[in-house]
């Protein structure tokens, strides 16, 4: 248990430093860095709790896939020249309300969180409850596969539009550029690319006339 | 102190929340750091739904964060693909320079 409190502890306090640097930090690529060490400690929290799938999801999706895309981004886009610190500059007007809302919204979740207490038969009352006998995976596919089965479908269906939505708004044509064309390929004729001719005994053909 | 439970979770979401919404309003560097906050508010979100899940002992919990996983991924990739075509036409992506709306 002392060991369990000591991970928590350390985890949430690592996630909460990085988040902070997240969204303080000058330089974008470190933001970048540091959400990378946010989902890593959350994901270890995963873990620990008892969902490890999940966990491990976590890693595998956001640190392998989208963090490094966020990397790419910020290399590809050179926002390295516009770093520029958020307090100082030109005063922006929408900050004294986005901290009045924020902080309000922050102690709204501490009095939920506080005056959180479990009804007495909420246990009973789920239908899918966790099975100790069987590991959080095959839980996770007995339940996905069967009852939820449309919701991961649809997913499946988001992630395709999401694809196609990213490859549709960033395709260009670019001129000059030397592609095949499948149609002029496929309608070519033997009539328009060959020609037979007669050759005659000791004259041979002129090719350029 | 020493029993981690529920609201331990919750408060540790609740902070990842508030600092994802701080870093949206405070934010006036680019449009990616944005992004990133967005993806802190998905992940408390997350912390949320799998702390009630193990600890009511009910696996639909984990199943949503992993629809919620999905979600964020294609948002993710979405808005990167907005900001590679802005920064294109625009040369930057600085919020103060986005004003086409004139928001």
């Amino acid at each position: 248990m002392l060991a369990h409190a000591l991970f928590f502890y350390f985890f949430s306090a690592v996630s909460i430093f990085s988040a902070l640097m997240v969204i303080t930090s000058k330089n974008t690529v470190n933001s970048a860095f540091f959400l990378i060490l946010d989902f890593i400690s959350v994901g270890c929290l995963f873990i620990m709790v008892g969902a490890e799938f999940l966990g491990m999801i976590l890693l595998i999706v956001y640190v392998g896939a989208v963090a490094v895309l966020f990397l790419f981004v910020i290399m590809m886009l050179n926002v390295a020249e516009q770093k520029q610190s958020w307090f100082i500059g030109k005063k922006s007007t929408h900050i004294p309300s986005g901290l009045i809302v924020s902080v309000l919204i922050f102690l709204e979740l501490l009095v939920v969180t506080g005056g959180w207490k479990y009804k007495d038969n909420i246990l009973s009352s789920s239908s899918l409850i966790l099975n100790p006998n069987i590991s959080n995976t095959h839980q996770i596919g007995n339940v996905m596969y069967t009852d939820y089965f449309l919701y991961f479908q649809v997913s499946g269906i988001i992630l395709l539009l999401s694809m196609i939505g990213a490859i549709l708004l960033t395709y260009r044509r670019r001129e000059g550029v030397k592609t095949q064309s499948y149609i002029t390929q496929i309608s070519r004729e033997p009539s328009s690319s060959i020609e037979i001719k007669d050759v005659k005994f000791n004259e041979g053909v002129k090719i350029d006339d | 102190m020493i029993d981690i439970g529920l609201g331990h979770y919750l408060t540790l979401g609740a902070i990842i929340f508030f600092l994802g919404v701080i870093g949206i309003f405070l934010n006036r560097k680019n449009v990616i750091v944005i992004l990133m906050s967005i993806e802190l508010i998905l992940l408390s979100v997350n912390i949320n739904l799998i702390s009630f899940s193990i600890f009511s002992g009910d696996i639909v919990g984990q199943i949503f964060t992993m629809l919620i996983l999905t979600v964020a991924a294609a948002e993710a990739a979405i808005g990167l693909a907005i900001i590679v075509i802005f920064y294109r036409n625009k040369g930057s992506i600085r919020v103060e320079d986005i004003h086409g709306l004139k928001g």
